[in-house]
């Protein structure tokens, strides 16, 4: 598979902070690559070094196979769906979709009929003569996408371009977001702090800490392998196993676990234990969350491990879920082969394996 | 009136309140009244001390003046009005209105580069520093600051020992020679009061600019260069007319001014009345008032036909 974008040991420092630090990717074409983190994890200024905002202090960013380092980005073929939509107020929206055509000097006639295609495309045909003012946070949204997609670019950026849509907006906009990418297979690259996000669109995706890719992976490999502690509770939620309770539970000394809360079972101590790992506790904290309730256990042995139910529809438990009390005596038991073995020490980016493209 | 509370048990509650409070829940309840309270007194004084003496000084310029008597006779008359298209008195317009397009024009150029460099790049103290630049002239009395130009531009002043320094006198000399901006010296000449004019009036350009650029928000700039605009169309397309409302606001002010300026055209720069000057001559020397009066609606009537080429030309737009 072809490489569109490719990062080679590339750092950005701003004076003694790196920003990004000895990061190397390689982003396959046609894929949804999300670059997921929480904020200030270099995940931006990333996408903003391919983007050509910023240039790297060290490595090189190639695009397309030439040397995009120090490329102003006027001369880059990606286009970039800003956070904040940064549509130009004092254009309509048709003038505003026909920006990168007119500045490339597309006749007028045609540069608004493909702007007016790009409007058909995000569904807001007739609302071409309007200022972005007069437009909701979605439809200035969908308007940022087709200003950005009428320049054909290989590569689509987009900097958590939902972040201010409500909840229900969002998961629209994510699933038209991931037919628009296979209809026109462009390579999408997203940068988003919400893991759910990243996991439901994703082929591909990259974690960030602290400047550096800890983990890159399909997002079932990253759900179910996690690497480190860190993406371990950063993608989804995690109790992460350690010394003592390792000992505790005779696991193999030294090592680190984690271990969903979804895959363990939580039982009155009066029922039968099912489980190749057992331990015993009581129940602390009780979150009713709808689909699921999220018990906090303490364990006899002093650690607290937190374990997601499904709420079922059965008798006696109508989804209303609360069989269990709060100060209730439980028996958790899992299979063995739920724990994935952490390494202990954090990653480097040169250490991630950058060929794993298209995982 | 007292309030009546409710408390939780059901029991009726009478709560105190003094005549202030009381009049604090009126307002609270009655938003228009309290609006109107604000604004009465600011409107009282707009309406009687501005607009109704304005009226009343454009009124007197339907009088008459009787020339030998010198005396100002009340008998109504068009003829003030229609003096001032007279060649003289229109060459006195005329004069003061290329002044102020020029001085509007060239402080719009000197400070576009400045309010562009404080709003984008100065931080700190660098934009403590400029913003305290701009405005620290503004402290100074602006008769004190029109003299010591006239004495700047004098033959022996600073200006010509720096340009001898710099060895462009022949430059100097060519730009005196060229007939309609040239003179004996800078400080005779219209150079040398475009020059101070130019220089009274730039903060008033500055700071709208400035504040226009500004409001810009980075990723508007972003945006530009990522669908392929260069840093010239950028500018062209996106940073200039978004800049116009501010170059428009500051044109105001450089241009009123420089219409109504009665000190400069007097201290620096050839012979020749400008409007304010006119204005003062026939008020305060001659006495005739009616003309005065004529000569005041001039300025007034340029800003409105300017504002109205401003407006067409889309400079509040992007308000």
């Amino acid at each position: 598979m072809t490489t569109v974008v490719e990062f080679s040991s590339v750092s950005r420092h701003y004076g003694e902070v790196k920003a990004v630090d000895q990061v190397s990717l390689k982003i396959a074409e046609g894929e949804f690559f999300s670059m997921l983190g929480p904020s200030g994890s270099g995940k931006t200024t990333s996408l903003r070094m391919i983007a050509g905002f910023e240039q790297p202090s060290e490595g090189y960013v190639i695009i397309h196979g030439h040397d995009a380092t120090g490329l102003p980005p006027y001369k880059r073929d990606v286009n970039t769906v800003f956070q904040d939509y940064a549509l130009f107020p004092h254009m309509n929206v048709l003038e505003n979709i026909a920006y990168g055509l007119m500045v490339k000097g597309v006749a007028k006639k045609e540069r608004l009929s493909r702007a007016q295609e790009a409007l058909d495309m995000v569904a807001l045909g007739e609302y071409g003569l309007r200022k972005p003012a007069q437009l909701s946070g979605g439809q200035r949204q969908r308007i940022a996408l087709a200003r950005a997609l009428v320049n054909r670019p290989k590569v689509l950026l987009l900097d958590e371009p939902l972040g201010a849509l409500d909840l229900k907006l969002r998961e629209q906009m994510q699933s038209e977001l991931k037919t628009l990418q296979r209809q026109l297979g462009i390579t999408f690259i997203f940068v988003t702090h919400d893991q759910t996000e990243a996991l439901s669109m994703s082929d591909r995706v990259a974690v960030f800490n602290k400047g550096r890719i800890e983990q890159m992976g399909s997002p079932r490999d990253l759900y179910n392998k996690p690497q480190t502690a860190f993406v371990a509770e950063f993608i989804g939620s995690a109790n992460v196993i350690k010394q003592p309770l390792v000992d505790t539970l005779g696991l193999q000394s030294g090592k680190t676990f984690a271990l969903r809360p979804e895959y363990i079972d939580l039982n009155a101590v009066s029922e039968a234990v099912s489980g190749e790992l057992n331990a015993k506790g009581v129940i602390r904290d009780i979150q009713y969350q709808g689909a699921n309730t999220r018990y906090q256990v303490m364990l006899d042995s002093g650690e607290a491990l937190n374990v997601s139910c499904a709420n079922s529809f059965s008798a006696g438990n109508e989804g209303s879920g609360d069989v269990l009390t709060d100060g209730a005596e439980v028996n958790l038991s899992w299979r063995a082969d739920a724990m994935v073995e952490l390494r202990d020490v954090e990653l480097r980016g040169e250490n991630v394996n950058v060929d794993n493209a298209g995982a | 009136m007292n309030t009546v509370a409710v408390t939780p048990g059901g029991a009726e509650v009478k709560v105190k309140r003094s005549p202030l409070g009381r009049f604090s829940d009126v307002l609270y309840r009655r938003p228009n009244l309290y609006l109107l309270l604000l604004l009465v007194p600011p409107l009282l004084w707009f309406g009687s001390v501005y607009i109704a003496s304005l009226l009343s000084l454009l009124w007197q310029g339907f009088y008459t003046f009787d020339d030998f008597t010198m005396l100002v006779d009340h008998t109504l008359t068009l003829s003030n009005y229609a003096q001032l298209f007279d060649a003289a008195n229109f060459d006195i317009i005329l004069r003061t209105l290329l002044m102020a397009l020029s001085v509007t024009l060239f402080s719009a150029l000197l400070a576009f580069p400045v309010a562009y460099y404080m709003a984008r790049f100065a931080s700190g103290r660098t934009k403590a520093f400029f913003y305290i630049a701009v405005m620290l002239p503004m402290w100074t009395s602006y008769i004190v600051k029109a003299y010591a130009w006239t004495l700047l531009l004098a033959k022996e002043g600073v200006s010509s020992w720096f340009i001898n320094l710099l060895g462009l006198d022949a430059v100097l000399q060519f730009l005196l020679s060229v007939p309609g901006i040239g003179g004996n010296t800078l400080s005779t000449s219209n150079l040398g009061r475009f020059l101070v004019f130019t220089y009274i009036w730039l903060p008033f350009m500055i700071l709208p600019v400035q504040a226009a650029l500004e409001r810009l928000p980075p990723s508007l700039i972003q945006a530009s260069a990522d669908l392929g605009g260069t840093p010239f169309k950028t500018f062209r397309h996106v940073i200039f007319p978004l800049a116009v409302p501010g170059i428009a606001a500051g044109s105001i002010f450089t241009f009123s001014l420089t219409l109504g300026d009665y000190i400069v055209p007097q201290l620096v720069g050839p012979p020749g009345l400008f409007l304010g000057t006119m204005v003062y001559v026939q008020q305060g020397s001659i006495g005739n008032m009616p003309m005065a009066a004529a000569f005041t609606l001039v300025p007034i009537v340029l800003i409105a036909v300017y504002l109205a080429i401003v407006k067409r030309l889309g400079a509040f737009d992007a308000l």
